[in-house]
């Protein structure tokens, strides 16, 4: 009785985890501008992953595998606020204005200043 | 120091002994000696206690995460019913105060400010926090301060290191 | 059970879809960087899933290994792409208030 309520309720887990990533990838490309879709982004890194972790623990139970799916998402927690952070910090000192659709100008100009005269690109 | 180091060593064992599973006297030789580079790497980094925060030890911490769940998820939902109708957004930048004493305290508001859905920092110094926000809904989860003063209740009544 | 498993990793591959739209439509840099660290975090869920789905329990280790490497390339990409070189010394921006 109490297996097939945790399977039920792993279940819910499950589907809300995946329906709330199509949410958060649909907003990314429906939202308007950078730093709004860094919102949409943020659906799928924390509701998402959170639900479908929960919902993968209550499949295996105490195990070995649980302690690993809990670092994961320890991990992806931490790690997601700073990656967004630096995202947003990057963009705007580089002078993206909010609801801007083009790179800033002056690193279109650096690519041209530095493109003709420059060495060949070793990262290609 | 030597406490910390300490700390450290038992924190990697435990974490070590977690991600293993194959527990034969070569593999734990391989990871006591993995354990003692990596200790001894930090102690000549001298990384080790610089952040350090009695506040990390606290039970309120878990009691923080708890409600910060519940707040992540309320916040998903929002966002969520932007996405179906993306005309009713009104993304604006504010700046809020940051009344945090310590930095670990000033540092865990802006990155649950980030981890937030709807809400994203754009730059943290000592005394504000420069945040975009995607409405005004978002927008009040900050200026009414309770996140703020959530992270307030956590630092406790912990001195300020520096 | 196996069908709710792939249901949902169903949905991490639509996510991952829509990721890529949104890194080839761009249009500035920083929303392809964004695109690309959405991807790898699906990445890190769907292998997960992924483990679940075939059973063999030591995929996990891919996805814990993979949850860490793609934050350090997020940073390392955008370091990249502000100074063109990955040992620049710290400039405007890096502030160290």
């Amino acid at each position: 009785m109490l297996d097939v309520l945790i399977n039920i309720l792993s279940w819910i887990f499950l589907l809300a985890g995946g329906a709330f990533g199509v949410i958060g990838g649909l907003g990314m490309v429906r939202f308007p501008d950078f730093y709004t879709r860094l919102h949409a982004a943020g659906v799928t890194d924390t509701l998402c992953a959170l639900l479908i972790v929960l919902g993968l623990v209550l499949q295996s139970g105490f195990s070995l595998l649980t302690i690993k799916l809990l670092l994961i998402l320890l991990f992806l927690l931490f790690t997601a606020p700073t990656a967004t952070h630096a995202l947003a910090r990057a963009a705007m000192v580089d002078g993206l204005e909010p609801g801007d659709q083009q790179d800033p100008p002056d690193m279109v100009e650096r690519d041209r200043e530095t493109k003709p005269q420059g060495e060949p690109s070793s990262n290609t | 120091m030597n406490r910390l180091a300490f700390s450290l060593t038992l924190l990697l064992a435990a974490l070590w002994l977690a991600v293993s599973g194959v527990y034969k006297p070569v593999i734990l030789a391989l990871g006591v000696a993995s354990v003692a580079l990596v200790v001894w790497l930090s102690v000549r980094m001298r990384v080790i206690g610089v952040e350090h925060n009695p506040v990390l030890f606290s039970w309120r911490l878990p009691a923080y995460w708890f409600w910060l769940i519940k707040r992540i998820f309320w916040a998903n939902i929002q966002v969520t019913r932007r996405v179906f109708r993306p005309d009713s957004i009104k993304p604006a930048v504010i700046k809020v105060p940051v009344p945090q004493k310590t930095s670990v305290g000033k540092v865990t508001y802006g990155n649950s400010c980030t981890l937030t859905p709807g809400t994203v920092t754009l730059r943290l110094t000592r005394e504000e926090l420069t945040a975009h926000v995607l409405d005004d809904e978002s927008a009040r989860d900050l200026t009414d301060g309770s996140m703020a003063e959530k992270i307030c209740w956590l630092e406790g009544n912990t001195e300020p290191k520096r | 059970m196996t069908f709710v498993l792939v249901v949902t990793t169903m949905a991490i591959f639509v996510t991952m879809a829509f990721a890529l739209v949104r890194a080839l439509k761009g249009p500035t840099i920083y929303d392809r960087i964004l695109a690309v660290n959405v991807f790898g975090t699906k990445t890190v869920l769907a292998v997960a899933l992924i483990t679940y789905v075939t059973g063999h329990a030591d995929l996990i280790d891919v996805a814990l290994v993979y949850a860490l490497i793609n934050f350090i390339a997020i940073v390392a990409v955008l370091k990249l792409v502000k100074h063109r070189d990955l040992a620049a010394e710290a400039g405007e921006g890096d502030d160290r208030a």
